[in-house]
């Protein structure tokens, strides 16, 4: 049985729409692991002992353990407790908090590297510490982190495949769909990771422009 | 000085460990007055210009501003409100300038004035442009301070500090860090403060522009202030050995 690509066209509004769910998780579950990002930084550094331990523990939980089973516990988990998340909202979170880490440990380096005069420059103006970080030294970190936090936006699209096992109809889930009612495999799968690549570039070009946008500010 | 001092330094003391840096100073600078503290690097100048406004708290004794006294005993959370409404009297201009790198020229002056004395956007640029017209940065407000030369930062430092119109400035050896050439440029609005009557402590490598400027000069050497007068004094007929040997030390280094 050779390659035919002409039972593609017809499901193309299927996989297009599957690309329309992965952007969609993607981006928010970008937004929440830049926000968490910065935030678990302040906390993992800042924050006092009481907080600063358990949050340790819930830093390590999700490093040391695999995505996927954190997908599982989200979604599937939770329910038991009470807390029954649209599959949608688990895989943002999930992923979202799963690269929130990994921001975080970036942003904290950055921010232990931000100068110490800058500190005290804004301290000598009157500025609260809180003040200071939030609108001195954190954002010179955030942006001296841009280029890796992007490359980790890039893990995260790819990583967004994971959602499929939990039934969010992303572009994955989408092809094995259409693989499902048409037995083509290896042409679905093309065109998914055709898709992945474009929107990937698209990320790129974005990242890029942000990266120049803030080149001036060094 | 009959007149009550407007900065009062009583006492201070400063050790890290068993190594002492400040040997109970004792420093009073009238209002409008300028004063230099010049001494051999290690000799706590900077540590003691640094205690003015808690940036390097001391370990003993006082620091008042007028009837406030800055390093005043409180719990912890006091004593941050108390100091950082201290800190907005206090200007300080430190060597590496310390811009912000990620805001404008106008943005690193507008910052504080918004955020702690409520300005609205326009009067923070109104005031931002007063500042910058003063130090003749006006055309360069919408830089960012990598496009700016180590002078013309150290300018825009100076109109951020006096922005939140500070009742006395500290100036931690502002042209030290300048190639020789852009140093006048800073001076020259050292200079303007100056005939302004803004009372300003400078710690300094520059005897000729102490020499020119300040009402008095301190030398400082191993913690202690070992000969202050007038200017002429000081640089002309110092009266102890050690600020004989260190400027004759310094002016030799800077003939070279």
């Amino acid at each position: 049985m050779g390659l035919d690509f002409s039972v593609v066209p017809k499901y193309l509004d299927v996989i297009f729409l599957g690309a329309l769910w992965t952007i969609a998780i993607t981006v928010a579950a970008a937004l929440l692991s830049f926000v968490g990002g910065i935030l678990f930084a302040v906390i993992a550094l800042y924050a006092p002992k009481p907080v600063r331990l358990p949050f340790r523990a819930f830093e390590w939980l999700f490093m040391g353990t695999p995505l996927l089973l954190q997908l599982f516990l989200i979604y599937f988990g939770l329910v038991q407790v009470g807390i029954d998340l649209p599959a949608f909202v688990a895989g943002v979170i999930g992923l979202g908090l799963h690269f929130a880490v990994y921001n975080s440990e970036l942003i904290q380096t950055a921010i232990l590297a931000v100068d110490r005069g800058q500190m005290e420059a804004a301290r000598t103006l009157g500025l609260s510490r809180g003040q200071a970080l939030r609108r001195v030294v954190v954002p010179q970190a955030v942006r001296d982190v841009i280029p890796p936090i992007g490359n980790n936006m890039i893990a995260l699209l790819k990583d967004s495949a994971l959602v499929s096992v939990i039934g969010v109809a992303e572009l994955t889930l989408s092809a094995q769909l259409a693989i499902g009612r048409t037995y083509r495999p290896f042409e679905f799968y093309v065109v998914a990771a055709l898709f992945y690549y474009v929107i990937n570039l698209a990320m790129e070009a974005v990242l890029r422009r942000v990266e120049r946008r803030i080149q001036a500010s060094r | 000085m009959t007149e009550k001092p407007f900065v009062d330094i009583r006492h201070a003391q400063k050790s890290f460990g068993s190594l002492e840096v400040l040997k109970d100073i004792n420093l009073q600078v009238s209002r409008g007055q300028i004063v230099a503290i010049i001494g051999p690097s290690g000799s706590g100048k900077s540590t003691l210009l640094r205690a003015i406004n808690d940036l390097d708290p001391l370990t003993g004794g006082e620091v008042w501003l007028e009837d406030t006294q800055v390093n005043k005993k409180l719990p912890h959370r006091q004593y941050e409100k108390h100091i950082n409404q201290v800190r907005q009297d206090i200007g300080m201009v430190f060597q590496h300038f310390n811009l912000f790198p990620h805001l404008t020229v106008r943005e690193n002056i507008k910052l504080a004035p918004k955020m702690l004395k409520g300005l609205s956007d326009a009067e923070a640029d109104k005031l931002a442009e007063e500042q910058l017209d003063k130090v003749g940065m006006l055309e360069r407000i919408d830089y960012y301070p990598s496009q700016l030369s180590g002078g013309q930062k150290q300018r825009v430092a100076i109109a951020r500090a006096l922005a939140m119109k500070p009742k006395v400035m500290l100036f931690d050896e502002a042209t030290s860090a300048l190639d020789p050439e852009l140093v006048e440029e800073v001076n020259l609005v050292m200079k303007k403060l100056a005939e302004e009557h803004m009372t300003m402590i400078i710690v300094t490598h520059e005897m000729g522009f102490a020499e020119s400027v300040c009402d008095r000069v301190l030398f400082m050497d191993q913690g202690v202030v070992v000969e202050e007068g007038p200017p002429d004094v000081i640089f002309r007929n110092p009266t102890n050995e050690r600020t004989r040997n260190f400027l004759r030390k310094h002016l030799a280094n800077a003939n070279k």
